[in-house]
């Protein structure tokens, strides 16, 4: 696949209008909400947006009012990149017949965790292996925030939620997050990015090089959330921040199949000792608050033992070692 | 029943939506509002980007940043992240 | 309009339902193959592969994508089309009323098969009529002939804009999807004329004008909002109001389709077969209505009154046509191929009866649970309800009114 040369200036970006826009009803220091904000900045032309079910799709078209500027498609929870394939199908068999008014649409689908790494992966996994031309874009909140904080397959090791609570004798979840990025590198899709809000530039050339795959590009966006994650709503951009400096969530693409490390996560393989602590990141978050208590003290250890191992095992996909 | 709705003959089919959002102000959630500091601010540009509710505008004419406190919930990530302290959250009917 | 000119084929029902598809000039096509619908898809793969039709096949990796992606296909325009049977329609089952809640004109065929457990492959309706309450208009095939010409129609019907709700046509499992049959088949241009482009009715948007009932990015749409307790109720409500306009749309387009074809099934929403002035008679959906035609002529031979009625839809259910038919019967047989497990009998049989409480005369109705799992139903068993139904006659007395007909002890 060819990579865009599309840099966008901060200028361009304010002035462009906003395709999701103000008078939606997130809650303040929403973090997938400025994913969206962003995402919907670096679309090229006529696009069509479908949501899983979740926060964003709720917030967003309250009935009778809608946050969106775009023909947008809600159905069901766990069907979203099955929309995308719908979607798809329509404008080519309609373009084929000569009744699309277009030359090209893109297909954007948003969703959650919980749409992706759990109920959503089977529609997911499918429709990517048919091979649909469409963006599939990840909000990673790490929970089930729309529902009341319930854990997912994304929800760290140790994070408090409702149904992982964080009791006498159980340190919160106790599995880890479940590497989607990487699974979707494994269905050998074209193209496959993380992205974080707190680099706005990063965030939104990847997600036009999503659109102009030809084919199902996927990306995974870091969205810290006050409610979920219990700190300070102001914080969200600097917690989302700390997860690229901490590499619990580093930032890389893969262009047909090849890893490559952003340079956002890039300085941190070649200056090992810029890379934070992971106790400075959970101690921002409630939600692990009980990692401090001195019987679950070792479960920040495991933590920080397990991000090095992604850490370690991402460099060498990158071809690239950690000189400690 | 509340008469200032809709029947059911009067709305489009579907749940097709038929207002924007822009006429829902979410303004007066906030406890706290930004104060935007035009001496101090270099510019950038990066609070209307990582601004959830894109309640912070960039004015072309006049080239200047503008709250719009119509949609401003108070979250106080542009006041965290303003590389040039240029924006203070003050409590809403203080400053 | 003259009767247009036609060939004979042979085919089986599930054969006849793709070539109505190809005909039918459909942008989408998106299933999973589950028997004994299987064929369908695979004809129309072949058609596809051959470049015989333009139509885009999404091959899904499950039922609930498959409808799905018509569901959102059609949103964004699109003529769509799928199939399934039992288990597969069993996981279409959220996705069934978000389609008509979305208002998306899909047309599905069914090859009613039985649900597990124990896991059986052959015919019952107990997966169509688990539906019946997801706002689908619902069509009732008796041979692969009319399946066909019901698939043509149904577009049509779906698409209407005083309509605009999907349409399932239910064929018997392996009775009618794997039996050949001889079809007469109109020209590739008849039923395209027929079926036409599909209209899009304006509706009000966010942006303070009307635009047409699809994502188009040059008048965008929300569509499948979060619609709370101040509007839902209203939205099904209209979601009624096109359920009690569609018997007259189904009716004219059934009567556009005979003068094309020169095939009638009763009026398009029942069929009374020697009703006049039958004293006893059965109430069925699907092909069994076949065999029983036979027996009510076998019958009739014998100086008995007996009559039939079919049901072409049961959902809209024609109250009022059932009502008029079933006049003057006396002993009513209501014939159910699925079970409302702890209920009072099959679906049929409650709405039949719940019809008849307001007719002026009253006439002894008695249930017949038949065929579950593809169990046979041959004239012999026919003639035993008929029989039934003739002491009822006499005695003026039902003795059972749930029975299961053909079951062992």
């Amino acid at each position: 696949m060819t990579t865009t040369s599309w840099k966008p200036t901060a200028k361009e970006i304010v002035e462009k209008a906003e395709l999701f826009t103000s008078g939606h009803r997130a809650c303040a220091g929403c973090g997938p909400a400025i994913a969206l904000r962003q995402v919907m900045k670096a679309t090229r032309g006529p696009t069509i947006v479908t949501n899983a079910t979740g926060c964003m799709e709720v917030v967003s078209t309250i009935y009778p009012y809608t946050a969106w500027k775009v023909p947008w498609i809600h159905t069901a929870f766990e069907n979203v990149a099955a929309n995308a394939s719908g979607i798809e199908a329509a404008l080519k068999a309609m373009k084929r017949k000569g009744r699309l008014a277009h030359e090209n649409i893109d297909v954007i689908a948003f969703a959650g965790d919980g749409g992706t790494f759990d109920i959503g992966i089977q529609a997911l996994s499918g429709a990517v292996e048919r091979g649909h031309d469409f963006l599939y874009v990840l909000y990673d909140n790490e929970a089930y925030m729309n529902t009341g904080i319930q854990r997912s397959g994304s929800t760290p090791h140790g994070a408090s939620t409702t149904t992982s609570p964080a009791g006498r004798v159980i340190p919160g979840k106790l599995q880890y997050k479940k590497p989607i990025a990487d699974i979707m590198v494994a269905h050998e899709i074209p193209y496959v990015a993380t992205a974080s809000i707190a680099y706005w530039q990063d965030l939104l050339v990847k997600a036009r090089r999503g659109l102009e795959t030809e084919g199902p590009a996927f990306m995974h966006i870091f969205t810290p959330c006050p409610r979920g994650w219990r700190y300070d709503t102001s914080k969200t951009i600097e917690i989302a921040r700390l997860g690229v400096e901490t590499c619990i969530f580093p930032l890389w693409e893969t262009i047909d199949g090849e890893y490559n490390l952003s340079p956002q996560s890039k300085i941190f393989a070649l200056k090992p000792e810029r890379k934070k602590k992971i106790s400075g990141y959970l101690k921002m978050q409630r939600r692990f608050k009980h990692l401090f208590r001195p019987k679950f003290k070792h479960v920040i250890d495991e933590i920080q033992h397990r991000v090095d191992e992604r850490w370690n095992r991402l460099l060498k996909r990158c071809n690239m070692t950690q000189s400690d | 029943m509340n008469k200032t709705l809709k029947g059911w003959k009067d709305i489009p089919i579907a749940g097709v939506c038929w207002k924007p959002a822009t006429q829902y102000l979410t303004g007066d959630w906030k406890t706290f509002k930004p104060i935007h500091d035009a001496e101090k601010c270099t510019k950038c540009l990066l609070c209307p980007m990582i601004c959830p509710d894109s309640a912070i505008k960039w004015n072309q004419t006049n080239e200047e940043i503008e709250f719009d406190y119509d949609f401003c919930k108070g979250c106080g990530i542009c006041a965290n992240e303003c590389p040039a302290d240029a924006i203070k959250m003050v409590r809403e009917g203080g400053e | 309009m003259a009767v247009a000119q036609q060939k004979t084929l042979a085919m089986n029902g599930d054969e006849a339902v793709a070539l109505a598809v190809k005909q039918s000039d459909v942008d989408v096509v998106a299933a999973y193959p589950i028997t004994p619908q299987t064929i369908i898809v695979e004809r129309l793969s072949e058609y596809v592969a051959n470049g015989e039709v333009e139509t885009e096949f999404v091959c899904t990796e499950s039922e609930h994508s498959a409808l799905t992606a018509c569901l959102a296909a059609s949103a964004t325009g699109a003529r769509t089309f799928t199939a399934s049977a039992s288990a597969g329609l069993a996981l279409m089952h959220e996705i069934l009323y978000v389609t008509s809640g979305c208002r998306a004109p899909v047309v599905m065929a069914i090859a009613n098969r039985a649900l597990s457990a124990p896991i059986n492959i052959h015919c019952d309706h107990s997966d169509s009529m688990v539906e019946r309450d997801s706002c689908w208009i619902q069509i009732y095939a008796e041979n692969s002939q009319e399946t066909y010409d019901s698939m043509i129609q149904s577009f049509r019907i779906a698409e209407h804009l005083q309509v605009l709700l999907p349409v399932m046509v239910c064929l018997d499992a392996f009775v009618l999807s794997h039996t050949l049959e001889n079809v007469q088949i109109l020209a590739d241009e008849t039923v395209r004329k027929f079926v036409g482009v599909r209209q899009f009715p304006l509706v009000m948007g966010h942006e303070g004008k009307e635009v047409p009932f699809k994502l188009d990015p040059n008048n965008p749409i929300t569509m499948g909002p979060l619609d709370l307790h101040d509007y839902y109720f209203e939205h099904k409500r209209q979601q009624e109001e096109a359920m009690k306009i569609a018997p007259r749309i189904i009716k004219e387009i059934h009567e556009e389709f005979s003068r094309i074809s020169g095939r009638k099934y009763g009026n398009g929403l029942i069929e009374a077969y020697r009703l006049e002035d039958a004293d006893i008679a059965t109430v069925c959906v699907g092909s069994t209505a076949g065999t029983t035609k036979t027996v009510v002529d076998h019958l009739r031979t014998k100086g008995t009154k007996a009559g039939l009625l079919r049901l072409r839809t049961f959902r809209p259910l024609p109250l009022t046509e059932i009502m008029g038919a079933l006049e003057n019967v006396k002993a009513l047989a209501i014939m159910d191929r699925s079970n409302s497990f702890g209920g009072s009998g099959g679906p049929i049989y409650h709405e039949i009866r719940h019809s008849m409480y307001d007719a002026p005369t009253h006439p002894h109705i008695v249930n017949y649970i038949y065929g579950l799992g593809g169990r046979d139903m041959p004239p012999t068993t026919i003639l035993n309800i008929y029989k039934d139904l003739q002491e009822i006659l006499q005695t003026k007395k039902v003795k059972r009114d749930v029975q299961f007909a053909g079951v062992r002890q």
